[in-house]
Parts: C-alpha cells; structure tokens; sequence
C-alpha cells in the first residue's frame, strides 16, 4: 500500500492543508510520498518528512511555477505510474480541485471530494445535503483519489526525516501547456492571518455599515484574533477580499470563531464550520448560523459587541 | 463561434437521499442549478447581437428539458439533453465521459460551466471534461473576455487573482460572482418552445452503457449516516448584558 499527496506551495511556504493531509496519509500506514510541482520545491521537500512523507517527488521547474492545474495533472500521472501508488490524496484548493479531476479524467480512477476524514480501510466521510447527512464513500478500484475540505487535519509533524527525494521528468501535453498567467493581484491582509490565527472575529451584513468593522477589529484587538469577512460584504466593498471566509475565500478551523451579523448561508459555512468553538450573534433567531454555533446569542450586534469588548480588555 | 455551456437540472429546496439507491432523489420538482445561470448569462453577454450560437448541454433525466428551456428562454439558441436511464448514478469519471462526447459532437471553441451544483456541491467536473477534450481548462472566472482567438480570464484564489489566458477551444468555469443571470422575459418564455432541442441516448452519441451509470463509476456510496452534532449547543437572547454570558462561556472553554 502507498499513498501520494500532493503538496501545495504559495511565496515559498508550504500549504498547512496539504500538510494535514500528508500527516493524515502516514496514519494510514504504507509508505507516503510527497509530490512537489514548481520553481524551487527542490528546498521545500525535505520540510515534507516531519509530516510523514519518506519519498518526495519533485518536479522543480520555474516555467511550472504559476498555479496551473494542466501540467500537474501530467507530472502527478507519470509519479503514480512509475511509483504503483494506489491512493493519492489533496487539500481542496481552486488549484488542488483542479488538478484532482483532471487527474480523474487522464487515469479513470474514482475521486471522492469534500471529505473531512478517511479510515484505513479506505472509507471516506463525507458530510452532504448541508452538512445534514454524513455519507460513507468507498472506491471501485485503483488508483483512489480523495479532496479534503480545508482544515480537515492539523498539521501536527510527527518528527520524520527527511525524505528521499526523487526528480520527476515529464513530458507536457500540448494542452496542457495551453493556458498561461499574465498577471496577478495578490491581496495582503494587514493583522495576523485568518488562516494561522486562533481565534477569528468575522463580520456579515448585519453589521449595518462598512465603519462598523471597528467593532469586529476592537474585539479582535481584545482576543489576539483577526478579523474576517462574509463574502456579501467584501463583494459591497466593506473589507477587502484577502479576509473573506467561505466557498470563494479562505477556510479557517480556528480554536475560537465568533460571527457577528452573520447568517450563515452554506457558501460561509463551508468555509468556517470546521472551528472549534463557534460564538454567533445575529438579531435574527432563525438565522442558519445557529444550527451550528456552540453559543448562540440572538440580539444586536451594536449593543453587545462593545461591552464584550470593555469585558475582555477589563479581565486583562 | 459557438460556445457550449453545460447546465445541470437539480431538485428544488433541499435535497434529499433516497436511502434504496442512495442517490439524490430527482422525483420531485427540479430547476436549473443557479450557478449555471451565471454560465448561460455569461454566454449571452459573450454572444451580445452577434451571431455567435450558445448551445446548452445537459445529462440527466427527462425531467432536466425544464432546464435547458428555463436557458433557452434566457436566451440561448439550441439544447442538447444526453437522458439515458443507463446514465443514472454516473460519477466523475461517468459523467466527464458521457459530456465530452456530447460536447465533442458540437465543437464549440468556448465551454462553460457553473461554478458547482448545488444538490452534490461537486466542483470538479470540468477540469474532467477538459482533460477528455485535452482543452485547456480555467475555473474561477470572475471576469471573462475573447479576444480573437484567445480567452482572457480572471480567476479568483484563495490569495487573490490571477489573470490567465488560454487558446481556443477552451473550458472555463464561472464564478457566482462574474454577473447577474437575467430572468427570461415572457417573449422569451414563449420563443424557448420553438428553438431546436435535441435528446440523445448514450447510444446515439457513442458511449457504452458500460462506461455510464454506476457500471462505468469508479466510486460509491457505502452507506448513510447522521453528522456528528455540536455538542450541548445554547442559545440565549439579550442586549448589552448577553455580553458576560459571551465572557462566562469563553472563560469556561479557557478561551480568554
């Protein structure tokens, strides 16, 4: 038995998704390789043996370097080939989807996505129908492809050492040479990252205004938090897109999440449900986000969230 | 210039699993999936008053000709339904099979498709049928613009935007967020019965039943189960003084 999880890089770090992944992989016993696509992986490999791998494929090529899905299809194809791997697991990610279905397309072989765990015996879980039922998948053969949601595994490393690493020589496809990045916009967040921090302080519509973010950013000040974003407000440009949380933004699983005028639609859930402790404050009692909130407080944002705040600083 | 956008006819309000086959129940009244629409309006603001045609392509059952009508009276010119009762239950690997041959039979340049479903959340299956078609493919778009033969692109991530062109033919799948699918007009409504739409068996576009339904997927459903709840979740109402049953109840989880 073996299994390869691709590791996803972004400025020269690699994605803690994946890693959760890859330390997910080696709980499952075999041996675990790690595939690496573009410009300088070669120096990011070895990190990918603390987290279990033992083999790290690398394909380190600086014309592979914008996150394209096409060529990785090719190289991920060629190392499960040459490697017999019979599972290969990924981190969901616009770039990780992509990649995983094509990858289902070129080899035919079963892809399960939005799984939030996976036994031994190669049953994936799947939470469907929003979350209300949670599905036992299974594959007909091999090799096995998996999507996990975000933040589905921490990235605890286990102390391995480095791996073996092992180049990867590919020949492109034509087509999947075909699309190319001509530019980008990369959003920074000022704050801590919502991704790295503990606790997230998210703001939705029912904040009332844009200038009512100061009370997401006091409490956040308060908790040592950053603040995040719905994307309804991002898209009416109330906060910038880097802090938007959900399907078409960032995922986070942190150890506090607290939402304030936020209703909870699927599209946001997804993208935070995986939270340890979830605190939500909505006027609205019937607001989804209550279903799922381990706290729910069902009252005005502008009255409450100021005395938390003076609460919080005072206890300090 | 023809331009495929691929819809999906998904049951209305929740969904639900039929516990017999484990699949989702599509007996009861359906409606296009809503992130198709962004596809269809996207294909019709490309077409503008020109003479491009948009064709829109689905597999599923009869029922799914309430779809294609629903992108017809939007606007789009032609449908094609692939509706085989050997098509039922098809995966990824069944489905991106049974789509590109209906597509490979139209040869649009451009190939569109929503952002996800909204009954099975997948968001997968073009990259799929682009790697049939061995056709560049780019998700995301939350702009989209041709010019000539090349398809400009921006496409949204997690850290920002990148902007990406690709030759044609080409796939690309349509962010929510790229525009506002019109409703059809009553003139609309009434025209969709009269534009051409074809349904064609699995047989009539060359796949193998073999290679469809549950016999052609690499994946199942084992079994169903309830999700795991919050435990002891609460609920409280209050004004300003909810707040130090905030501060209890983060003190008690030790998270102040």
């Amino acid at each position: 038995m073996s299994t390869l999880v691709f590791v996803e890089h972004h400025e020269g770090e690699l994605q803690k998704g994946s890693l959760g992944v890859l330390a997910k992989a080696a709980s499952l016993g075999g041996d675990v390789g790690a595939v690496l696509v573009g410009g300088g992986v070669k120096a990011l490999a070895a990190e990918t043996g603390a987290y279990g791998a033992t083999k790290a494929h690398v394909l380190d090529d600086a014309s592979l370097d914008p996150p394209l899905p096409q060529a990785r299809v090719d190289a991920i194809a060629q190392v499960v080939r040459d490697g017999g791997y019979d599972t290969v697991l990924f981190a969901n990610s616009v770039l990780a989807a992509d990649i995983a279905a094509g990858l289902a397309a070129r080899l035919d072989a079963g892809l399960n996505w939005d799984l939030v765990d996976i036994r031994t015996d190669f049953v994936g879980k799947r939470p469907a129908l929003q979350d209300t039922v949670l599905v036992d998948v299974g594959w007909r053969s091999t090799p096995r492809l998996a999507l996990f949601r975000a933040g589905s595994f921490d990235a605890t490393p286990t102390g391995g050492s480095a791996p073996a690493v092992e180049d990867v020589s590919v020949d492109l496809e034509e087509h999947s040479r075909a699309a190319k990045i001509v530019g980008q916009e990369l959003e920074q967040a000022s704050g801590p990252s919502i991704e790295d921090a503990e606790i997230v302080i998210a703001g939705g519509r029912g904040l009332g205004a844009p200038e009512n973010f100061t009370l997401a950013e006091e409490l956040a000040k308060a908790l040592g938090g950053a603040v995040g974003a719905t994307r309804a407000v991002v898209d009416a440009g109330w906060y910038p897109y880097a802090a938007q949380i959900g399907q078409t933004g960032k995922t986070v699983s942190p150890k506090l999440y607290i939402a304030l005028g936020i209703s909870g639609a699927i599209q946001h859930k997804v993208g935070m449900q995986s939270s340890n402790t979830i605190v939500a404050i909505n006027k609205d009692p019937n607001a989804p986000i209550f279903e799922f909130s381990d706290l729910g407080v069902v009252g005005d944002v502008h009255e409450i969230v100021p005395k938390l705040t003076e609460l919080i600083n005072a206890r300090k | 210039m023809k331009i495929a956008v691929c819809v999906k006819h998904v049951p209305e309000g929740a969904s639900k699993i039929d516990p017999a086959t484990k699949r989702i129940d599509r007996s009861r009244e359906g409606a296009l999936n809503h992130f198709d629409a962004n596809a269809v309006e996207e294909a019709l603001r490309l077409k503008g008053d020109g003479d491009t045609e948009v064709v829109v392509v689905s597999m599923g059952p009869e029922q799914a000709g309430d779809s294609l009508r629903k992108a017809l009276a939007m606007g789009a010119d032609r449908a094609v339904l692939v509706s085989d009762d050997a098509a039922a239950g098809s995966d990824l690997v069944a489905t991106s099979k049974i789509l590109a041959q209906a597509l490979e039979r139209e040869g649009a340049e451009l190939v569109l498709f929503g952002q996800q479903a909204s009954d099975a959340d997948g968001a997968v299956l073009w990259a799929a049928v682009a790697e049939r078609l061995r056709r560049p493919v780019i998700s995301q778009a939350a702009e989209l613009s041709l010019a000539g033969e090349t398809v400009h692109v921006k496409r949204q991530t997690e850290f920002g935007y990148d902007v990406i062109e690709a030759p044609l033919p080409a796939v690309v799948s349509v962010s929510d967020a790229i525009n506002e699918p019109r409703y059809p007009s009553l003139k609309g409504i009434m025209g969709a019965k009269k534009k051409p739409s074809e349904t064609f068996t699995l047989a009539d576009i060359g796949v193998a039943a073999g290679d469809a339904g549950e016999a052609g997927s690499k994946t199942e459903v084992l079994a169903l189960g309830d999700p795991p709840a919050r435990a002891d979740s609460r609920k409280i109402e209050g004004d300003a003084s909810a707040a130090q049953a905030i501060v209890d109840f983060l003190a008690e989880k030790r998270l102040v």
